[in-house]
C-alpha cells in the first residue's frame, strides 16, 4: 500500500533541495561575475595569500573525489561483493566532486575566460597542467567505467575498467600532491612526503563523504543499512582515519627536524593564532580523535555515531587544508636566512587573510554542483547498493 | 642542508619528469620553444650588480623610477603591484644592517616558468624573465614558486597605463628588466634612477662589460644560491 501523502511530501523535499542546490549554484555564479568584473580585490586574497578559500574547496573536492574511488577499487579491484554493490554510487559521487572541485579552481582564476588557453599552450614542465590531464583524464574513465557496471553488455570489461581507475587515481592525487610539493623556496611544502600524505588523507574523506551520502539515500528510500556492512565500513574509515593522523604527524616531524623548518611549524603548531587553533582543535581533535571515539568507543559506532564522525572527519578535512594552504602561505619566506627582514611588500611578516564572501560563494557553488549532480543522479538513475542476501568474503 | 634540498628537487625533478613521459606522451610534442623575440640573443646574458654598500636606508629612488617607468601606482597595500621593493636586512648574529632593492632575480632556472600551465611564463634568450599577458590564465602558481617573492597579481582595473608596458587585470606580472627600455639600447630605469649608482646592469656574459669584471673581481652572491637557480641579479656587500 503505498501511501500517497508521504510521497507527495518526498517529492516536494525533493524539490526543495534542488532549489537549494540551484541557488548556491546561483551564489556561485555571481560570485565569479563580481570577480570577473571587479578582479579580486574583492576576495580576501593578495599578493601574499595568493591561493585562498577557492582553493580550500577545491583540493577538497578533488581528494575526496579520488578517495572515494577507494570504494569502487575494492570491490572492482579486490573483489568485495560489499564494496562492488557500492561501486557506481562512489563513481557517481566521484564524477560530482571533481566537477564541482575543477569548476571552483577554474572559475577561481584571474583569466576564467581563457581557459582553453591552459589547454591549446601546453607547458610539459607544469605540474598544474599535468594535473589538467590527469582530471580530464580522471573523468572519462570514471564514465567508463560507470558504464561498464551499469550496462550488461559491457560488464566484461568492467574488471578492466576498474583497474584503470584504480591506477590513474593514485597518479592523480599524486599530482594534486606535486603541486605543492614542488614548491620547494617554501617551508610549507617542497616535501617529498606530501604525495603519499595526500593520498591517505584522500582514503580517508571519500570514504567519510561516502558515509553520510549512503546514509542519506538509505533513509529516503526507507532502507536500513545492514549493520554487518556498517561494522566493515566504519572500521575500514577508522583505520584511514589512524593513518591520515599518522601521515600528518610524520610531516611535521620530519619538518620539525630539519632547523630551517622549525620557526614554520612552531608557527603552525604553537604560535600562529588561528592555524595551531585549527589544526589540534579543528584537525587533530573534532576531525580525528572524536570520530575515532565515535567508532570504537565499546557502545558507541551505531548509525548514527558514523554518521557524526564521518561529517566531523569533513569538517577535519577543512580545517587541515586551511591551515596547510593559507597558513602555509602566511609564514614568511624565508629570503635571507639568518637576517631579520622587513619591507613594504611583507617580508618577515606574518601575512594576514580574511576570505571574503565571494570566496565562500563560490566553494559552496562547487559543493552544490556536487550535490546536484548527486541528488538528480540519484533520482533518475539506480545507484542504491543492492547486497546480496549474504555476505560472501 | 642545502645538499639534501637539491636532492630532493632532483629526485622530484626526475620523478615528475618520468610521469610527465608515462602519462603525457601526446602532450610532449606541443612543446614550444620559448620567448624567442627578434632582438633578444642568446650570446646575451643581462644581469644586475647591486653593491649594497652603496644603497642607502630610506633612499627610494628607484622603486619611485620603476613606478613611473612602468605604469604602477606606487601604492603599498596587500593587493597592490610592487615590481621592487626596498628590504631592510639586520644579520641576527651581529646587529649589522643592510638596505637593498629587490626585484624579479632572472633566474637562469626559473621555477615560475617549469610550473607555469600556459608557457605564459617563459625566459628570452638574453635572460630576461617575462610574462606574456595574453597568455596568462592568472592561476597564481608562479607566485607560489618564487623564491623571492618578485611577482605581483594585478587584482583590479588599471588606469594611467604606460603604452610601453601593457599589463592586464586577473593576469601576473613582475620586474621586466625594463625590456621595453633594453630593446631601445637603454638601461633599466632603476639603475638610471640611483644616485648613489648601486646598481650596475650590463651583460653577464660579456668579458668587456663592466658587470662581468665585477663580478669576477670582487665577492658577489646570489641570493638563496642553495636554490640553485642561478639568477641574473647578483649582490654585493652581503
Ligand atoms: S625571481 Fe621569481 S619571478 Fe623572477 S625569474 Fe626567478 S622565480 Fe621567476
Ligand atoms: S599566473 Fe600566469 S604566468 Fe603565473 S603560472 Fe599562472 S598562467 Fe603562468
Amino acid at each position: 500500500m503505498v501511501d500517497l501523502s508521504k510521497l507527495y511530501s518526498m517529492n516536494r523535499l525533493y524539490y526543495v533541495l534542488l532549489a537549494i542546490g540551484g541557488l548556491s549554484v546561483l551564489g556561485g555564479a555571481y560570485a565569479v561575475f563580481m570577480m570577473e568584473h571587479h578582479g579580486h580585490i574583492i576576495s580576501g586574497m593578495n599578493n601574499q595569500i595568493v591561493w585562498g578559500m577557492p582553493h580550500v574547496f577545491a583540493i577538497f573536492l578533488i581528494v575526496a573525489a579520488s578517495g572515494v574511488l577507494n570504494v569502487a577499487s575494492i570491490g572492482s579491484v579486490f573483489g568485495k561483493a560489499v564494496y562492488k554493490a557500492r561501486a557506481p554510487l562512489a563513481s557517481l559521487l566521484s564524477l560530482a566532486m571533481l566537477a564541482g572541485g575543477l569548476a571552483v579552481l577554474m572559475l577561481d582564476l584571474g583569466r576564467p575566460d581563457r581557459i582553453i588557453v591552459a589547454a591549446t599552450n601546453y607547458n610539459p614542465t607544469s605540474v598544474f597542467a599535468w594535473n589538467v590531464v590527469l582530471y580530464s583524464g580522471m573523468f572519462s574513465l570514471v564514465i567508463v567505467y560507470l558504464w561498464t557496471m551499469m550496462e550488461r553488455r559491457m560488464n566484461p570489461f568492467n574488471k578492466a575498467a576498474g583497474l584503470a581507475v584504480f591506477i590513474w587515481r593514485f597518479v592523480l592525487t599524486t599530482g594534486t600532491g606535486l603541486i605543492f610539493a614542488f614548491l620547494t623556496a617554501r617551508q610549507a611544502y617542497g616535501s617529498a612526503l606530501l604525495p603519499p600524505m595526500f593520498i591517505v588523507l584522500s582514503f580517508a574523506w571519500g570514504l567519510a563523504v561516502f558515509h553520510v551520502v549512503q546514509k542519506v539515500i538509505y533513509a529516503w528510500n526507507e532502507k536500513a543499512l545492514d549493520p554487518a556492512i556498517l561494522q566493515r565500513t566504519k572500521n575500514l574509515l577508522g583505520v584511514f582515519i589512524v593513518g591520515s593522523l599518522y601521515m600528518v604527524a610524520t610531516y611535521h616531524f620530519t619538518n620539525m627536524y630539519f632547523a630551517q623548518q622549525k620557526g614554520f611549524e612552531l608557527f603552525i603548531l604553537r604560535d600562529g593564532g588561528i592555524y595551531p587553533n585549527l589544526f589540534w582543535w579543528g584537525y587533530v581533535v573534532f576531525g580525528n580523535v572524536l570520530p575515532l571515539l565515535l567508532i570504537y568507543f565499546p557502545g558507541l559506532g551505531k548509525t548514527k555515531c558514523v554518521m557524526v564522525a564521518s561529517m566531523l572527519v569533513v569538517l577535519g578535512a577543512f580545517a587541515l587544508l586551511y591551515v596547510f594552504i593559507i597558513g602555509g602561505q602566511a609564514y614568511p619566506l624565508n629570503i635571507f636566512p639568518g637576517y631579520e627582514v622587513s619591507s613594504t611588500f611583507a617580508d618577515g611578516q606574518i601575512a594576514s587573510y580574511t576570505p571574503s564572501i565571494y570566496e565562500f560563494l563560490l566553494g559552496f557553488g562547487g559543493l552544490a554542483i556536487a550535490f546536484l549532480i548527486t541528488t538528480v543522479s540519484v533520482r533518475v538513475l539506480n545507484f542504491m547498493p543492492q547486497d546480496k542476501p549474504y555476505i560472501s568474503d | 642542508m642545502s645538499d639534501i634540498d637539491t636532492q630532493r628537487r632532483q629526485f622530484l625533478k626526475t620523478s615528475a619528469g618520468a610521469a610527465a613521459i608515462a602519462i603525457a606522451p601526446g602532450m610532449m610534442l606541443y612543446q614550444t620553444a620559448h620567448g624567442d623575440t627578434a632582438e633578444a640573443s642568446s650570446k646575451v646574458r643581462w644581469g644586475m650588480l647591486i653593491d649594497t654598500a652603496q644603497c642607502k636606508e630610506g633612499c627610494n629612488d628607484c622603486v619611485t623610477a620603476c613606478n613611473k617607468e612602468n605604469g604602477l601606482s606606487g601604492k603599498t597595500g596587500t593587493t597592490d603591484s610592487q615590481w621592487i621593493r626596498k628590504i631592510e636586512i639586520k644579520d641576527i648574529s651581529n646587529g649589522h644592517t643592510v638596505s637593498l632593492p629587490m626585484m624579479c632575480q632572472h633566474c637562469e632556472h626559473p621555477p615560475c616558468v617549469d610550473v607555469c600551465p600556459t608557457n605564459a611564463s617563459f625566459k628570452r634568450a638574453d635572460g630576461i624573465v617575462l610574462v606574456d599577458r595574453h597568455l596568462c590564465i592568472g592561476c597564481r602558481y608562479c607566485m607560489m614558486a618564487c623564491p623571492y617573492k618578485a611577482r605581483s597579481f594585478v587584482h583590479e582595473t588599471l588606469e594611467d597605463q604606460n603604452p610601453d608596458v601593457p599589463r592586464g587585470k586577473g593576469t601576473v606580472e613582475a620586474c621586466s628588466l625594463c625590456v621595453h627600455r633594453i630593446d631601445k639600447g637603454q638601461i633599466p630605469a632603476c639603475a638610471e634612477a640611483c644616485q648613489n649608482k648601486a646598481i650596475l646592469f650590463g651583460d653577464l656574459n660579456d668579458a668587456n662589460s663592466e658587470i662581468h669584471k665585477k663580478v669576477r673581481s670582487v665577492a658577489t652572491v646570489q641570493i638563496r644560491a642553495d636554490l640553485q637557480l642561478n639568477p641574473g641579479v647578483r649582490y654585493q656587500g652581503l
